[in-house]
């Protein structure tokens, strides 16, 4: 089994690396595709054409795409993945900065959600149809319906400027007590937990609902078998896969997806350090954004797949 | 104090405490002087009545505390690089760290700062002696080289400085002596010392290439600065001005988004907000504890009508645009009020050099029309672009409202920000732009309206107006350079293919405690020079 295992994850990965390369080559595409470049960007109204010109030698620029593109690229596989053309600083340096912001955003947030979630997916699914299951769909698809930077905002006004609870901006304070991370990080994770949560609810409920009706279980309830147990023995096994995808998904959209959360709280994450990028056409920097976003999407992905693929024997002998 | 003894004896008690509360309530001391020399006060009398009391009302300025301040932009080009810098920002924070040759104060005039002299020979030939005094925050004394270094760097292309066009008229500069610097321009021109009161020309260490810190001779020490999130300034304590950098630390982030800005100011997270939109001031103004500071300013928005295309270039269509503008209701509507009256020029009233002979366009629908009708293109759909979501949007919209009623037909596009400024801004024949304030009328025009400037927006082209630019600029009698300015505002207002319909005021929110603020009319926060200046309330 360890070997078959083994060429399992291992054509995983090779297809993983295949999607970056061609992920680079489209994202390289399209940000040249944007209109104005950095040069024009930096020197803004200044930008006479002996300026640019003079600016674009200067940063290297006035090379063809496709040498440039392939000189990132050998950098990127070093390990080097360039200098910022706005600000001169390395990029790896700059996303060592920003990226364990997003990451401990994501973490305090799906720490948080991931067991609400399933919990609220099993329970409401154990008791389809009671009135508890009609409130958490509603409440649900109520909360994942109303637009992020609404729920943001309305929960800045209600609890940092006219409570004064907690703070308006989530990295302002120093952190040094377990008390202040949880006061600093309430609203953020509450407003990415609006969003994220709901998917993974629904999607709990429906998968174990479709194994509910299955005629196993049917033999298991016949059999005499408690509701928990038929649910969390008999059940839940073989709704993993499905699951794990739900979380997979929403996971991966806390690591680069949180930009609204990000401007409205002034947190310093990637999502923010990217639109950053593509708005002074900072082309390196926007590159390697994009690649730790499709690599932490395709490594969510992976690891979903690989749950669903533990989880049941037919999938893994296929 | 003497001020007040002065305003004692000049004033009654009772009067006294009227303008001492008039100044509290937010009156500004130009306000009061207008208001005290129309009561009948001598000019002399009444300044030193008004100092006094700003001085009594401004009490002794507390040492200490730490401040957060909260600009309105913040991306990975954030530059502690005085000659990169683009946007309020970036100015605000090179303020804290460096000084300048000159600084400009309240009317804009040129007052000195790390220059100890400046002497000019036809305005050419400028001689600048540097304070003895002066060391940058690692202990090194400023000296010529620094000040030679630091002008000559904006010549190079690779530095990609913002003011090369303005620096390239120094046709050589050179250290003549450890404390002096001799700068030869290429042409005459009088306003140089303003040039060198503005934020890319401050004064950085000689060899500088690494701007991940920033090392000047400010009254702040950069602590901490990465780009796109926040810098940490802390208070030098060698500075060389005796009296000023009153706070222990201040941090300084941006918001980018208004209404988070203005929300992290009332939840207590900030003490200082850049650019409070004129819709937030009622909020701020209605929560006990927070104050708005309001900048009347040179900023405007305008209407761009390029001479050099159809049908743009057609003068009665410029004519029925320009009395189109009901100046009072965008001045109520879009900006609450915190807006001066414009008259198609860009000098405004609070500048040396405005002119208040001109007489005032007005709101004119017959006018309007009538020009309409010559232009023979009533009933044509006429594209405007605007940058949405920003005032001169709705400038254009309120603009195309009042056409509706004189058979004009704007047809409004709102075109994204990200790439206005390249690709739309002067691009079609009608535009809306916004011109930030320049130090000097001499700039003002240079860049926006002579013949040859990549940025003369509307692409007109006046013989007489650049004759008149080059020769106020050489001229050192004051008088005889406003008769000049005063003849290019005329002509800007009724020949250029420019309009300008009102001066927007800056307005940032403030803690109530957070004392020392004045305007200074190049932009917010005290022309986002307010670091040495503010200070805390204990």
């Amino acid at each position: 089994m360890n070997a078959v295992m083994a060429r399992l994850i291992g054509a995983r990965v090779a297809v993983c690396v295949l999607s970056l390369l061609i992920v680079s080559g489209l994202v390289f595409i399209a940000t040249s595709l944007l209109p104005g470049d950095v040069t024009q960007e930096i020197l803004g109204q200044s930008a006479t054409p002996e300026a640019v010109e003079g600016l674009r030698r200067a940063l290297n620029l006035d090379r063809p795409a496709p040498v440039r593109y392939l000189e990132w690229l050998g950098g990127l596989l070093t390990g080097d993945p360039g200098i910022s053309l706005v600000n001169r600083l390395p990029v790896a340096e700059m996303i060592a900065s920003r990226l364990p912001n997003s990451l401990l955003l994501a973490g305090m947030a799906a720490a948080f959600c991931v067991p609400a979630a399933l919990f609220l997916g099993i329970t409401s699914a154990i008791w389809r149809g009671s009135a508890y299951d009609r409130v958490v769909n509603t409440a649900t698809v109520t909360t994942v319906s109303v637009p992020e930077f609404l729920v943001a905002t309305l929960a800045v006004l209600i609890f940092a400027v006219h409570l004064r609870w907690l703070p308006a901006m989530s990295y302002a304070s120093k952190i040094e007590s377990v008390g202040q991370l949880l006061r600093s990080f309430a609203l953020p994770v509450a407003t990415l937990s609006c969003v994220v949560m709901a998917q993974m609810t629904r999607m709990t409920r429906a998968a174990l609902l479709t194994v509910l009706d299955t005629p196993y279980i049917e033999m298991a309830v016949l059999k005499g078998a408690r509701p928990m147990r038929v649910v969390l023995l008999h059940a839940l096994p073989n709704a993993v896969g499905p699951i794990a995808n739900a979380v997979a998904f929403s996971l991966s959209y806390l690591v680069g997806g949180a930009i609204i959360v990000e401007i409205i709280f002034s947190y310093p994450g990637i999502a923010r350090l990217m639109v950053d990028a593509v708005a002074t056409r900072d082309m390196p920097l926007v590159q390697a954004c994009a690649m730790i976003f499709s690599a932490a999407y395709l490594v969510l992905v992976l690891v979903a797949d690989l749950c669903a693929i533990l989880s049941n024997p037919r999938l893994r002998y296929r | 104090m003497t001020g007040t003894s002065k305003a004692e004896r000049a004033l009654g008690a009772h009067d006294e405490a009227l303008v001492q509360r008039a100044l509290r309530a937010g009156a500004t001391r130009r306000e009061m002087v207008s208001w005290l020399m129309a009561a009948g006060m001598s000019a002399a009398a009444a300044g030193s009545v008004v100092t006094g009391a700003t001085r009594a009302l401004a009490q002794t300025p507390r040492k200490g505390g730490r401040i957060r301040v909260a600009g309105n932009s913040t991306s990975t080009a954030d530059t502690v690089d005085p000659a990169k810098g683009s946007l309020s920002t970036d100015y605000s924070r090179c303020t804290m760290f460096y000084n300048g040759l000159t600084v400009l104060d309240e009317s804009l005039t040129p007052q000195l700062e790390l220059a100890e002299a400046i002497e000019n020979s036809k305005a050419t030939v400028w001689t600048i002696k540097l304070r003895k005094d002066v060391a940058f925050h690692d202990g090194r004394k400023l000296t010529a080289d620094d000040v030679v270094f630091s002008l000559a760097r904006h010549m190079d292309p690779a530095v990609g400085s913002k003011a090369k066009s303005l620096a390239q008229q120094m046709k050589e500069i050179k250290a003549t002596g450890p404390n002096e610097v001799t700068v030869t321009l290429a042409a005459p021109n009088a306003d140089f010392p303003v040039v060198l009161g503005t934020s890319h020309f401050l004064i950085i260490k000689a060899g500088t290439t690494d701007f991940s810190k920033a090392i000047g001779t400010g009254p702040y020490a950069c602590k901490e600065f990465a780009p796109g999130v926040r810098s940490i300034a802390v208070r030098n304590p060698n500075y060389w001005k005796s009296g000023k950098a009153h706070v222990e630390e201040i941090e300084f982030i941006g918001i980018p988004d208004e209404n988070a800005r203005t929300n992290a100011l009332l939840s207590g997270d900030l003490q200082l907000a850049a650019a409070v939109s004129p819709r937030s001031t009622k909020r701020v103004l209605s929560t006990p504890g927070y104050a708005v500071f309001e900048t009347k300013s040179g900023n405007y928005n305008d209407l761009i009508m390029r001479q050099d295309a159809e049908p743009s270039k057609n003068p009665d269509l410029v004519l029925a645009l320009k009395h189109l503008f009901n100046r009072e209701q965008l001045r109520s509507a879009v900006f609450q009020g915190h807006a001066v009256v414009a008259n198609d020029q860009p000098v405004d009233p609070s500048n040396r050099f405005f002119d208040a002979g001109v007489p005032q366009r007005s709101y004119d629908l017959d006018k309007a029309k009538f020009h309409l009708q010559k232009s023979g293109l009533a009933n044509t759909a006429l594209p405007l672009y605007a940058q949405s979501g920003s005032t001169a949007l709705d400038t254009a919209l309120v603009l195309q409202q009042a056409g509706q009623q004189i058979g004009l037909n704007l047809d409004v596009k709102r075109m994204p920000s990200d790439g206005y400024w390249s690709n739309v801004w002067m691009k079609h024949p009608l535009t809306m732009g916004n011109i930030n304030p320049r130090p000097s009328a001499d700039i003002l025009f240079t860049l926006f309206f002579k013949s040859d400037s990549p940025w003369n927006e509307s692409g007109w082209k006046n013989e007489r107006f650049d004759q008149l630019l080059l020769d106020a600029r050489a001229e050192t009698d004051v008088a005889k350079r406003k008769q000049m300015y005063g003849e290019m505002q005329m002509l800007v207002r009724d020949k250029c293919g420019i309009g300008i319909p009102l001066f927007i005021s800056f307005l940032d929110g403030h803690s109530a405690k957070l004392k020392g603020l004045r305007p200074i009319p190049t932009g917010g926060l005290m022309g986002y020079n307010f670091a040495e200046h503010v200070w805390l309330e204990a």
